[in-house]
């Protein structure tokens, strides 16, 4: 089997004049924990968006376990073990919590057969791992943001991935709640979860990757392991401007 | 079984009054009120589930009108097999218009299907065989046992229309599709990221209310034994198949209904005393007081005053 | 004549086909083109660049037809009307988009169907409103312009479309220098390319949007004066012209105010060649035929972002 469960080589993207991604390369492993930093429009989401399929990649390759996915619709590629959680997050509003980690459970895990599958007792166990239990029943419009970013996190998980992919989750929470989000990730990826993360927090992503990359104007500028990175002049300048 | 012993009365209701009413016009009458619950309850599969919203309900209806139209003046076709047909070819239509449009956004989906209208009309306007703009004359053939007259049985068709219109309009929204259409509606890309297969799911939703809007156009020959484009293609049915659930709310199966009784109500006591303008008007009034200030309906503001009295 | 349709009967039916006649339906469609770009040029604002789904577009134009009928009863020459009306529609128009964004700011789950039901609803009410105030029958306007025409080459040019086609040139003009010459113009094309930058900038991006989208519904005045000049109006031409806005804006891609002078022709050519070879009862389904080609081909459009 494959080391890499995720191979993206040479991607490209193009909005009208404009080159968001300019031939990335990147391979991460099975069950790594991969950081993914660089300073606000360096190309983040947008490569997130082209492996998840949410944007078609205009050159280049993203093969995830060994199959070329780059031609897939965003759907097919959850179904075969993507998952993203959202920057802002997304919820289905007329929904309660626990319906919307339905959502994923039939159309993703027991799409085959929903007969005698207990779709709602599945959910309610993922909302009791992520300390939501309680909120279950509640409104999505009710939520917290701590809350909806954990729902975010929940949902994505609820479709049993391979690969998830968390897309700042913890943008703009305070230190305690930063903490909880760690730990979900921590716990998942321990289960067997390869996570990349996409954050500004420094000290998050410090704690939490065994290997990092940095982006600046769709180029990667720097690869390797959290301490390097820190240290590394051009992550610097990225990121104290130029 | 909460909702086919209703059901089940209110369709044995209709037999009966088939049987006892002598009074025609009430049948006349009852048939356009049912035909605007199939309508609405069609539209509301794809405008309030998944919302998408569709101006072009005049083309599915018309077009099922005309199926069946020309249908039985080649084939002398039996009226059951014309609805069979006129559902065919209005899910067909649901299903070229769906892949080619649904994949853009709600807005441009629905300016092309009021293209769609237009361009249905011109067909029909320039094919000589259907009778172009004069029209087509129909003979009713006689109505099947126990009718004793033509529009009672269509009365007690559209009945029985309406109430499986309104049935699969329930199983979906309680269903998995139901839940997957909702969870477009509410976020598409969320959705897709979720493994929804939302195109596909969409065009399905098309394809459904289509048909069953060609299915509800089907008998509308048989029932002025005339057919022309310009009042088939009329714009009433747009306004009726979208103010109706607007108004009697989306979310649930029983909006549509609601809304198309109050509609037609509405419509019968005002086109008759004052003008059908006016009636526009009111319904134009209506739909833009509730899509400010009730988004959920008149579901949602009963919903509402129930909760409100029991807390 | 067909409703809504402004060409008028220079064509004989019983002529064959000769490049004379493909040389005068192109003349003509080229004007006609200038004027189609002119009366979308409104909704290429409200819709292409602040993305509001202004269905009721058309018929605020209808209305504006209407309200220089109304002022050519009072002696006023009709582009004069128009202009006079602008003022009127510009407050209008950003009351509208104030309402329009106060009730579906907030984007609960249905915000998206309810903002269309929303314009659907305000038009059939404009379109009610004309014909209780005055009456379904068609409407026309005098002036020295209308009624004669002008030699060109073996052709002869009913002056109006000249009038008309000038009047587009010029207000398509005014409006591109606008956009890309001042500051509030240039705040509106900001505003639609990447609103949270304009924020950063300490601009309200609301009233940049409130204040296009009154530009939007003055040019609307206008567009209603040119409209009753090229042809007589009724309440229900709206409807018609929904098409042919529509498939101008889509056509020309979104945002862009030079493609919707190049759609509009693209449009007005096509119609009149149609006409010429098909006749008038296909007329109608060209801008909408156009439409749906463009969305099933290249949904971008022409110069679109």
């Amino acid at each position: 089997m494959d080391a890499a469960l995720l191979r993206i080589t040479a991607v490209s993207k193009h909005f009208g004049g404009f080159t968001a991604l300019d031939g990335v390369s990147l391979e991460i492993a099975r069950g790594e924990r991969f950081g993914l930093i660089g300073p606000n429009g360096s190309g983040k989401t947008t490569l997130i968006n082209c492996v998840s399929g949410s944007l078609r990649n205009d050159g280049g390759s993203i093969e995830f376990n060994g199959e070329e996915v780059s031609r897939l619709p965003a759907f097919q590629r959850t179904r075969r073990g993507i998952a993203r959680s959202f920057q802002i997050p997304r919820p289905f509003a007329s929904m309660s919590l626990l319906e919307n980690l339905v959502v994923p459970l039939e159309f993703v895990v027991h799409r085959r057969s929903l007969r005698g599958a207990d779709t709602r007792g599945e959910a309610m166990a993922l909302l009791q791992e992520m300390g939501l239990a309680a909120k279950a029943d509640t409104p999505t419009g009710s939520l917290s943001q701590v809350e909806l970013r954990k729902m975010e996190l929940a949902r994505a998980m609820a479709a049993r991935p391979q690969l998830l992919i968390s897309d700042e989750a913890m943008a703009g929470l305070a230190g305690a709640e930063v903490d909880e989000v760690l730990e979900i990730l921590m716990k998942l990826n321990a289960k067997g979860i390869t996570i990349i993360m996409i954050e500004h927090i420094m000290q998050a992503v410090m704690r939490f990757s065994q290997r990092v990359v940095c982006l600046d104007a769709g180029r990667i500028i720097c690869e390797g392991t959290p301490e390097s990175i820190v240290q590394d002049p051009d992550v610097q300048k990225a990121y104290l401007g130029a | 079984m909460k909702f086919w012993i209703p059901s089940g009365l209110l369709l044995a209701a209709a037999a009966a009054a088939a049987l006892i009413v002598e009074n025609e016009y009430f049948f006349f009458a009852g048939y356009t009120v049912l035909m605007f619950v199939v309508l609405a309850t069609a539209w509301n599969i794809l405008g309030g589930y998944a919302g998408y919203v569709n101006f072009g309900t005049p083309a599915f209806f018309g077009l099922g009108a005309y199926t069946a139209a020309v249908l039985f003046k080649a084939f002398a076709l039996p009226l059951g097999l014309q609805i069979l047909a006129a559902a065919a070819m209005s899910g067909l239509l649901g299903l070229v218009a769906g892949v080619l449009t649904l994949r853009l956004r709600g807005i441009f989906f629905a300016i092309a299907t009021i293209a769609l209208v237009v361009i249905m009309e011109t067909l029909i306007v320039n094919w000589r065989y259907a009778g172009g703009a004069t029209g087509l004359q129909l003979l009713r053939p006689p109505p099947t046992l126990p009718f004793d007259s033509y529009i009672k049985m269509l009365f007690v068709l559209m009945g029985a229309m309406a109430v499986g219109a309104v049935a699969l309009a329930r199983w979906i929204e309680q269903s998995w599709v139901g839940r997957g259409l909702r969870a477009i509606r509410d976020s598409e890309e969320a959705a897709e990221c979720s493994g929804v297969p939302t195109l596909r799911l969409k065009v399905f939703a098309c394809v459904l209310s289509g048909a069953l809007m060609g299915a509800a156009g089907a008998p509308m020959p048989m029932y002025l034994s005339f057919i022309e484009p310009a009042s088939t293609f009329n714009l009433n049915y747009a306004i009726g198949a979208l103010a109706s659930p607007m108004i009697g709310g989306t979310g649930h199966f029983l909006g549509p209904v609601i809304g198309a009784l109050l509609l037609s109500s509405i419509q019968q006591l005002v086109t008759v005393t004052v003008s059908s303008e006016l009636n526009v008007l009111i319904v134009g009034v209506l739909l833009v007081l509730f899509v400010v200030a009730a988004p959920e309906g008149i579901v949602g503001l009963v919903r509402k005053w129930m909760r409100r009295s029991s807390g | 004549m067909r409703r809504g349709d402004p060409a008028p009967h220079f064509f004989d039916e019983s002529m064959i086909f000769s490049f004379e006649l493909l040389y005068e339906a192109v003349v003509f469609g080229i004007l006609l083109g200038c004027f189609y770009a002119a009366v979308s040029i409104g909704l290429s604002v409200a819709f292409g660049l602040l993305d509001v789904p202004h269905v009721a577009h058309p018929a605020v134009m209808v209305a504006g037809a209407y309200g220089t009928w109304v002022l050519a009863g009072y002696g006023f020459d009709p582009i004069l009307a128009g202009l006079t009306l602008m003022p009127l529609f510009f407050l209008a128009g950003m009351a509208l988009y104030r309402f329009y964004y106060e009730a579906f700011a907030r984007r609960g789950s249905n915000a998206g169907v309810r903002g269309i039901a929303f314009f659907f609803g305000v038009a059939l009410i404009i379109e009610v409103g004309l014909i209780v105030l005055f009456g379904v029958d068609q409407r026309t306007v005098e002036a020295s312009y209308i009624g004669s025409s002008v030699a060109f080459g073996d052709m002869r040019i009913p002056q109006r479309f000249l009038v008309g086609g000038g009047v587009a040139l010029v207000l398509m003009a005014t409006l591109t220098l606008y956009l890309s010459k001042t500051f509030t113009g240039r705040a509106i094309k900001a505003v639609a390319q990447d609103e949270p930058a304009l924020r950063l900038m300490g601009a309200d991006p609301v009233r940049i949007k409130q204040w296009a989208f009154g530009i939007a519904t003055a040019v609307a005045a206008l567009s209603g004066a040119l409209l009753i000049i090229i042809g007589p109006v009724e309440p229900a031409l709206d409807r018609v012209y929904i098409g042919r806005t529509f498939s101008v804006v889509v056509l020309a891609g979104l945002g862009s105010m030079t493609g919707t002078l190049a759609a509009g022709l693209i449009l007005g050519i096509s119609e009149s060649i149609v006409l010429m070879l098909f006749g008038a009862s296909w007329a109608p389904a060209v801008s909408f035929g156009l439409l749906l080609l463009v969305l099933a081909v290249r949904p971008q459009g022409l110069f679109g972002r």
